[in-house]
């Protein structure tokens, strides 16, 4: 499974990577007299309610996709291991202030804080990242907290301690190591759980604005024609689906290979 | 004072805290709003005394503080200010919206405990085999195929193509099939590999073994004794999916046009009526906290190890 799952992220960030030059399509040319024609050899997706290639679109939109959860999980790792490592590490009132904090933002069911946000801070591809972001730090702090607790009583960290190491070289040479593969584990699934999110949002209007291309918004776009042109709302969701699965296979295998148990 | 009772008066004050953080984030959230709210809501040709005049009724004319406590005193009380748009007092709007998302929240946690507990089942007693990696990888596929996609789907399929279900609103049971399909599918694909693995674990216990030595069948080893203690783990797994469900229903509400709590919120979003987003928001946020709180004052009573944590 881990194995297909590579296999179907390589190849869609390859083709996301590579969409200029594989179509010979432009995603923005509108064929009018032929909108909502559905698949063809010349149009494999078939063409959208303008006229336009929905496989050049739905490429395009890989690309936004890929790069909201790259930078999402980017950020929101990064800054989840720095305070989890903090809190972890230094205890006390800090990891008790950090905690409660992690509390309130745990209290609000997955989205709905981006919804939230989104909503007042007005509908962008920005705000979206930074509201996912906002909320998706929490899960790697908890996630580091929790090994840097259980590593800071380690032999050869309390070792290098008596030694005179500092603090930040603990926490980075000594401690982080150890949270690393969680950690990995929890990105490649963030990946997917970023990537649907971004959807979510833009199907719901609050995330990426047409005419940019975003796989949320062209299933929103789509529901209009359910009937005359199902095949606009097939395919983004077809793709995002598969994408997410493959997102969610590389990271179940990769969970089987960090842990010692299995 | 007994541990049990210790244990409840202990968790409930842990949760004030929590809960007050909820309503500083959602008071916080008009305030996050670029430039006047007041303004936002308006649109850019509004007068200026229509903007002074709802700035004075929201309460935003006032400093900080007194509109924080006066927030706070409000939502206690249950009274989380007027629509911008009906005119109509929000806790009302809410409360006319809540049986309709309670409604398809139960629905799709009934369709997800029914997928679910046979899959899990399947995939723990034929484990690793063909009908395991088939029941995890449909698990596997129900995580990954977004609800908003879903939904149009089965649409097509069961409503035009088939005429078998309506295609929206609500009212009979055949209206809610699809939207709790739509919704329960991702909470059946959690539930089932929970199942599985909480199921396996209890398969390698003594008491299943010696069940099985006594002679009880495989069928009877499985639902009659492993599949009880299992079942434990799981009330806590589909109570920490209730946020999921109820984040799922804002589009699944939106998709079906199902009048919940999750359309609501949507429409007030598209309006920028912000008193009626912030109620929207406190009310969603609060059944979480409240589903969570009530899950862990029963699994406390039920499982005394988790009242030694």
């Amino acid at each position: 499974m881990m194995r297909l799952g590579l296999i179907i992220v390589v190849t869609i960030v390859a083709a996301a990577l590579l969409a200029p030059w594989l179509l010979p399509w432009d995603p923005s040319f509108q064929d009018l007299p032929n909108r909502l024609q559905g698949p063809t050899w010349a149009h494999w997706f078939g063409l959208d309610e303008l006229g336009r290639d929905i496989l050049a679109r739905v490429l395009l939109g890989a690309r936004v996709s890929l790069l909201v959860g790259t930078i999402v999980v980017g950020v929101s790792s990064v800054a989840g291991m720095v305070i989890g490592a903090v809190s972890g590490y230094y205890g006390g009132r800090i990891d008790q202030v950090i905690g409660r904090v992690m509390d309130v933002l745990m209290a609000f069911p997955g989205m709905l804080l981006a919804i939230a946000l989104v909503a007042v801070l007005g509908p962008s591809l920005t705000n979206v990242v930074l509201a996912l972001a906002l909320i998706g730090w929490v899960g790697y702090a908890r996630l580091v907290r929790g090994q840097v607790l259980r590593a800071r009583e380690f032999e050869y960290v309390v070792a290098a301690r008596a030694l005179g190491a500092s603090t930040a070289r603990l926490l980075i040479r000594h401690v982080m190591p150890t949270a690393l593969p969680p950690v990995m584990v929890q990105a490649t699934l963030g990946m997917a759980g970023a990537m649907l999110s971004e959807a979510a949002l833009s199907f719901l209007g609050l995330g990426v604005q047409p005419p940019t291309p975003s796989w949320g918004t062209m299933i929103n776009g789509g529901r209009v024609h359910l009937l005359d042109a199902p095949h606009l709302t097939i395919f983004p969701g077809l793709c995002l689906a598969v994408v997410v699965l493959g997102f969610n296979f590389l990271g179940d295998g990769l969970r089987d290979a960090v842990d010692p148990k299995k | 004072m007994s541990a049990v009772v210790r244990f409840l008066v202990r968790r409930m004050l842990l949760t004030i805290p929590v809960l007050l953080g909820v309503a500083t984030l959602v008071f916080s959230l008009i305030h996050l709003v670029p430039g006047d709210p007041a303004q936002a809501m308006l649109g850019d040709g509004a007068a200026p005394q229509d903007i002074a005049e709802l700035r004075s009724n929201l309460g935003l004319d006032r400093p900080l503080p007194a509109q924080y406590v006066a927030f706070l005193r409000s939502a206690f009380t249950g009274d989380l200010g007027t629509s911008f748009r009906t005119g109509q007092p929000v806790t009302q709007m809410i409360a006319e919206r809540v049986p309709a998302t309670a409604e398809l929240a139960l629905g799709a946690m009934a369709v997800a405990v029914v997928l679910a507990i046979p899959l899990g089942i399947v995939g723990a007693v034929w484990r690793r085999t063909l009908a395991d990696h088939a029941a995890m990888t449909f698990s596997l596929a129900g995580i990954s195929i977004p609800n908003f996609w879903l939904g149009p789907i089965l649409a097509i399929v069961f409503s035009v193509e088939l005429g078998w279900l309506p295609v929206s609103g609500r009212g009979t049971l055949a209206h809610l099939v699809l939207p709790a399909v739509s919704l329960g599918l991702a909470l059946a694909a959690i539930l089932a590999r929970m199942t599985r693995a909480s199921l396996l674990d209890e398969l390698g216990e003594l008491y299943v073994r010696a069940a099985r030595a006594r002679g009880v069948s495989p069928a009877g080893a499985v639902l009659g004794h492993a599949m009880r203690n299992s079942l434990i783990p799981l009330v806590t797994i589909v109570a920490l999916q209730f946020g999921a469900v109820l984040t799922g229903a804002v589009i699944t509400e939106t998709i079906f046009a199902w009048p919940g709590i999750g359309r609501l919120l949507i429409q007030s979003i598209g309006f920028r009526d912000y008193p009626l987003v912030q109620g929207c928001i406190l009310l969603i946020a609060v059944t979480y906290v409240t589903v969570n709180l009530i899950t862990d004052l029963l699994y406390g009573v039920l499982d005394p190890r988790i009242r030694l944590e």
